[in-house]
């Protein structure tokens, strides 16, 4: 076989496949940062502890209740939603009218009450979560082997991504949600029920979270910890793509995965911070970010 | 639109812009008197308390009033000061240990690193306002975390452990308790000293200007980036300098003085005192370290409870106990 640069391809196409898995997930994640941010202006710190608790959610359903990974991919984001219109309703619909740095120490607050809390029942090791039995075994590819369930994850959250794309972007119920984020006031004169459509925004945002922490179970251990190291280093995607646009969110959440799979090849002592020294970088050349407005 | 992502926490705290003003006569006597008593509180402390404990208070309180020069008085809400202040414990404790330099000398190096990690984090944090900046530092001290993790020196998960106190100025033998004690309240003095002079400066007046209404200082001619620059770089220095301390008062610099969890620690313990209110970070950090040691003999998991607090402060308390108490005083002082 051919090596690249030194690196067997086997190396290579293994670690930019984890590279596109980990973008999957910042993708996803910073999807829903990006709908949450441009309808409630609140930056929700409590993301990551949301997609924990989606992981949690599908490893109780599989120990207590004995439901499978397809029930928990239906019902965990469902949970997650339910818990966050909870937040919003008693909550963070207080503070809408402060200054929005107070909706990201609200849910800091929160991220750490559900991190302790678990972490407190469950302990800091991680729980193993079994591959569903339809997404076992993989495909040869000549150049790498493919599990399968790891090829199931990527697509998921492309179609995922894109679905959301296309309801934000190409139907009446998304044109009214832009037309909310951009005012408010406006849209419920025209007779919509803006409130309602913040909750249901906030719900839907999370659920993102709570899918993307059922999708992540049986690739990493389930564990109470997961949730905030991940939120950081989306913090950073999303300072690099800008929250203005969707697609945006999408491309950057990928593209970063990659960057950091191929610097685990190459330079693995840089793989932690080159998603850090990306976003230094680009707010020296574009400070508003790579798809990003200046507001 | 850039006024509108500005920070603006002095809503609903009318309290704070009496902080500037000069209060009349009465009220300064009260207010020495007050100070004279905290001191004398102070001086006395190691006879009653555990003198690690109050170090300890000090150290945070220093480091809780650093983080408040920013977000109280430039509206700038630095989500990564974790950086800075384990970032100096790092430095001083290896200047210490494998350098053997004297104690003061090793805090003055951790507190110039601190400055020059504030230089290059402020300059690429100001590019943004509001939340992203939050966001911003947030990462960027997660950088820090990951470096500490793997580089040599830092000694990786097991911190740097058995610093040397030494010889203050060669004379002053820093193992005796007593004179660990006063050497860490004279450290505090300093700081807090500054940080008082820095806000009542006419630099500090622009500060508060910026953090009302950024756009209309720029309109008077103030070039608000450099203002905004100096704060955090004086910001992260004095929270080098707490850190740097804390280093020699435990003898260790670990991987969780550079976490996010100490960053948030921080933003409580400031929160909970009274952002924008001189003493606040002080009772603050009093608390926080209280509660903590008294927690973890007990069986209560100590994030659970903090982040209970966070949200409690933020839903209905967001002046803080010193902020309340001003309002209190301002309004009997009108009736």
């Amino acid at each position: 076989m051919f090596d690249v640069l030194g690196v067997p391809p086997q190396v290579l196409f293994g670690q930019l496949l984890l590279g596109l898995i980990n973008g999957s997930f910042y993708a996803l994640l910073s999807l829903g940062l990006a709908v949450i941010f441009g309808m409630l202006n609140v930056i929700n710190f409590a993301h990551g502890a949301l997609y924990m608790i989606g992981a949690f959610v599908a490893w109780l359903l599989l120990n207590k209740l004995g439901l499978g990974y397809w029930w928990a991919l239906g019902l965990s984001p469902l949970v997650v939603a339910v818990v966050g219109v909870l937040l919003e309703k008693t909550m963070l619909s207080r503070l809408y009218k402060l200054d929005h740095l107070y909706g990201l120490l609200l849910t800091f607050g929160l991220a750490l009450i559900f991190e302790g809390a678990f972490r407190h029942f469950y302990g800091v090791s991680g729980q193993p979560y079994p591959i569903p039995d339809l997404l076992k075994g993989g495909q040869n590819l000549g150049f790498m082997f493919l599990p399968n369930y790891r090829g199931w994850v990527v697509v998921a959250s492309l179609i995922v991504c894109f679905g959301t794309w296309f309801a934000i972007e190409r139907t009446r119920l998304g044109a009214y949600l832009r037309a909310a984020t951009e005012n408010p006031v406006l849209v419920q004169a025209f007779g919509i029920n803006v409130p309602v459509m913040i909750t249901a925004t906030y719900g839907f945002g999370v659920a993102l979270a709570g899918l993307a922490g059922v999708l992540a179970a049986p690739i990493y251990q389930v564990s109470p910890l997961m949730g905030t190291n991940l939120i950081i280093v989306v913090f950073a995607v999303v300072v690099i793509g800008g929250m203005g646009s969707i697609l945006g969110a999408i491309v950057t959440g990928l593209g970063l995965g990659l960057l950091e799979g191929l610097t685990k090849v190459f330079y693995p002592e840089a793989s932690n911070i080159v998603v850090f020294v990306v976003m230094a970088i680009v707010l020296l050349i574009k400070p508003a970010g790579l798809f990003g407005r200046e507001r | 639109m850039a006024a509108k992502s500005q920070v603006n926490l002095s809503q609903g705290n009318p309290s704070q812009a009496t902080i500037a003003v000069r209060q009349p006569g009465q009220d300064n006597t009260t207010r020495l008197i007050l100070v004279g008593l905290g001191l004398a509180a102070a001086v006395a402390a190691p006879f009653v308390l555990y003198p690690v404990f109050v170090m300890k208070v000090l150290c945070f309180a220093l480091f809780a009033c650093a983080f408040n020069l920013l977000i109280g008085f430039a509206g700038l809400l630095s989500f990564g000061h974790a950086a800075f202040f384990g970032g100096a414990a790092y430095i001083t404790a290896h200047a210490a240990k494998v350098w053997g330099l004297s104690p003061e000398i090793s805090i003055l190096l951790g507190t110039v690193f601190a400055g020059l990690l504030g230089l290059a984090f402020g300059a690429l944090a100001i590019r943004r306002q509001g939340i992203y900046f939050a966001m911003i530092t947030l990462a960027l001290s997660q950088m820090v975390f990951f470096m500490a993790l793997q580089l040599k020196f830092t000694g990786g998960e097991d911190g740097i452990q058995g610093v040397p106190r030494g010889h203050l100025f060669g004379v002053f033998d820093l193992n005796d308790p007593l004179a660990m004690y006063y050497f860490v309240l004279a450290v505090f003095l300093v700081g807090f000293a500054l940080i008082w002079r820095t806000v009542h400066s006419p630099f500090g007046q622009v500060l508060k200007a910026i953090r009302e209404n950024e756009p209309r200082a720029i309109s008077l001619g103030y070039r608000t980036e450099r203002y905004k620059l100096l704060a955090f770089v004086l910001s992260a220095s004095l929270a080098g300098l707490a850190g740097g301390t804390k280093s020699l008062v435990f003898q260790l610099a670990s991987l969780t003085d550079v976490t996010w969890q100490m960053s948030g620690e921080v933003v409580l313990m400031t929160l909970l005192g009274g952002m924008g209110t001189l003493f606040g970070p002080v009772v603050g950090a009093g608390i926080v370290v209280t509660l903590e040691s008294y927690l973890a003999g007990t069986n209560l998991p100590v994030p659970v409870v903090i982040g209970a607090i966070f949200v409690v402060c933020v839903l209905v308390f967001r002046r803080g106990i010193v902020g309340e108490l001003q309002a209190l005083m301002a309004r009997h002082r009108k009736s």
